[in-house]
């Protein structure tokens, strides 16, 4: 019988290794190779709204709602452990608050989308917290049942508009100011929560991940780190929905649709689950794509479901870790 | 006496939702998150079956009974067998098989399908008409569906003591090492369990569904209840799937009565958060609270 004869081999590139330490800003190739692919990203976001037309902008504009979702579902699932379906009721509340705001006291929507961001997180995380004693499926569970509940809530009190939801919210001034808001959230999370989870803080919250008795036996208090990291995930998340209510000046149920939970996830795995980065990515790709597909109908959740089971099945580690393989190191075949 | 009988009925409703689901979870630990949808799919098979190919009522029901078996099969040796032991992906991905059907259900204009949307869609009753029980009027499906759901209680307590397929079910739940090293092949048992789990929420639509209409939005539903009584109940736990599922009926019943109809879902939000907060593990959850919930 003959066995495999031939293996992959990777090996970390020389500059890789260069530049972990501090003497990387010693030499212009070695700050540029770790600049660049941020850079990229940065500019990339920064630069493309300014080559596209008015109707592909607002595309934009709602993948960076999806990436700030998409952010928040992995900085949770990746980072604490907690696996939450339930992002859209993140978005519904941010986006409830600052289009009642807006309708009834009749704030401007500079005001109240900072007021919706907060006050949205704190009533998210308040709900949330009795399930966080919960892990895994359990928190899973109770966290996807959240916004559908808040839906029968609404419809059955008819509440809040009701059904029908309430329109003629005011916008945004312009849409430059829209499309570079949402863009410049994305990027400070995006950045913020990855220095955050190299900070203690993050340890922390990885240690609760992979052992919460011995974080608890170290005398931390693993519901107080929980419940900071999702009100750091509901911040962004109703970040999203105050901005989504004034970006289509129009509140209703569908912003606690199906949508909202689905499409972050399929992006985050896309993108590569863990990366952080990878779920902004992944956002990008999904939304432009989900829009191109609106004449499909429910079709559209029908294909991003078949590429999330796709990828979950046959490419778990996602598309950012498999650029960054090829980034930092290089692959040879060898005989065994 | 109203809210008796007819409290009794809702929680039998929601047992009978809640069995597969748990049968599932407890054997292979995968949180089945298609089961609503299998749920819907059943009643718009043997719907087609009934209307379109014109096929006897019980022929019908067998058939579909017989598609959700595949069905839970093929997402377990297709998609889940691969992902075995990573409760997250295992979580999205038949989260993602859930939301393939219930959407694909709802989807138009492919090769002439219409797609299942609006109110006409009914299953008709086993047997018309309505009997009195005490004063209260109560239809024979209603009645059908409460004996049936002890008949499936009794049946499946057989299946799982006595059957040697149920007992390697239980075995594997208990210890999977220690199955394993007995013969018991855990992905083979786990796919029963799954058809198995698929076949009894197919047998929970056929039973449940005459009662009013079919539609794709009702998978979350069923989704969320039987969840919800899971949650109530404690994971696993058939006992504790019971006693929630009475718990929940009654209730929603009640305060139905007291306040009007639109004030169940808060109820049921309000238990799920009260048993939450008093029980992380449920009314008769088994999982040690220090080391599997909290």
């Amino acid at each position: 019988m003959k066995a495999e004869s031939r293996r992959k081999k990777r090996l970390d590139r020389s500059i890789k290794v260069r530049t972990e330490g501090l003497y990387a800003l010693s030499s212009w190739a070695e700050i540029l190779y770790l600049v660049l692919p941020r850079a990229v990203l940065i500019f990339g976001l920064l630069l493309i709204p300014l080559f596209l037309d008015m109707y592909w902008r607002r595309v934009i504009c709602a993948a960076g709602i999806y990436a700030l979702l998409a952010l928040g579902f992995d900085f949770l699932a990746e980072f604490v452990g907690l696996v939450c379906l339930g992002g859209a009721f993140f978005i519904g509340a941010g986006g409830y608050i600052s289009g009642l705001l807006n309708a009834y006291a009749g704030w401007p929507p500079f005001v109240c989308i900072p007021i919706a961001t907060l006050s949205g997180a704190v009533i998210s995380t308040l709900i949330l917290v009795p399930a966080l004693r919960l892990r895994g499926i359990y928190f899973a569970i109770a966290s996807f049942m959240f916004p559908l509940f808040a839906v029968y809530i609404i419809i059955a009190l008819s509440a809040f508009g009701g059904t029908e939801g309430i329109s003629a919210l005011d916008t945004l001034p312009n849409q430059w100011s829209e499309i570079y808001l949402i863009l410049g959230v994305v990027l400070i999370s995006l950045f913020g929560l990855r220095r955050l989870v190299n900070e203690d803080m993050g340890l922390i919250l990885r240690g609760i991940k992979d052992n919460d008795q011995a974080v608890r036996a170290s005398g931390i208090s693993i519901t107080a780190y929980k419940i900071k990291a999702v009100f750091i995930a509901s911040l962004m998340g109703c970040f999203g929905g105050a901005y989504l209510s004034h970006l289509y000046g129009w509140l209703g149920i569908s912003l606690f649709g199906m949508d909202f939970s689905i499409l972050p996830i399929a992006a985050t795995v896309m993108g590569g689950m863990g990366t952080l980065a990878g779920g902004v990515l992944g956002a990008l790709i999904l939304t432009p794509l989900s829009e191109a597909l609106r004449g499909f109908g429910q079709l559209r959740v029908v294909l991003y479901c078949f590429i999330l089971l796709l990828f979950i099945v046959y490419k778990p580690e996602g598309f950012l870790s498999y650029f960054q393989r090829k980034y930092h190191q290089f692959e040879v075949w060898e005989e065994v | 006496m109203d809210i008796l009988i007819y409290g009794t009925v809702n929680s039998v409703i929601y047992a009978l939702i809640a069995v597969g689901f748990t049968l599932v979870y407890g054997v292979s630990r995968i949180p089945n998150f298609a089961h609503g949808s299998i749920y819907v799919l059943v009643g718009f098979l043997t719907w087609t079956f009934l209307k379109n190919l014109h096929i006897p009522y019980g022929i019908a029901i067998v058939l579909s009974l017989f598609l959700a078996t595949l069905i839970g099969l093929i997402i377990y040796r297709l998609v889940l067998i691969r992902l075995r032991g990573l409760p997250t992906s295992e979580i999205i991905a038949s989260f993602a098989v859930s939301l393939i059907i219930l959407e694909g259900l709802r989807m138009q204009g492919i090769a002439g399908f219409k797609g299942f949307i609006g109110p006409f869609y009914m299953l008709p009753p086993f047997v018309d008409g309505k009997v009195r029980i005490l004063g209260v009027f109560v239809d024979y499906q209603r009645i059908i569906i409460v004996a049936a759901c002890f008949a499936l209680v009794v049946l499946l307590w057989v299946f799982t003591h006595y059957t040697k397929m149920g007992l390697s079910l239980r075995a594997i739940a208990q210890d999977e090492h220690a199955a394993m090293m007995l013969g018991i092949h855990s992905d083979r048992t786990a796919m029963t369990a799954l058809s198995v789990g698929s076949a009894l929420a197919g047998l929970a639509a056929v039973l449940i569904l005459p009662l009013g209409n079919i539609t794709a939005e009702m998978g979350y539903k069923v989704l969320i209840y039987a969840l919800a009584v899971c949650i109530i109940g404690g994971l696993g736990s058939w006992a504790g799937a019971v006693l929630a599922s009475f718990v929940i009926g009654f209730a929603m019943k009640i305060s139905t009565a007291l306040f009007g109809a639109m004030w169940e879902s808060v109820v049921l939000v309000g238990t799920i958060i009260l048993i939450l907060l008093l029980k992380p593990s449920g009314l008769l959850g088994k999982q040690k609270e220090l080391e599997e919930r909290v």
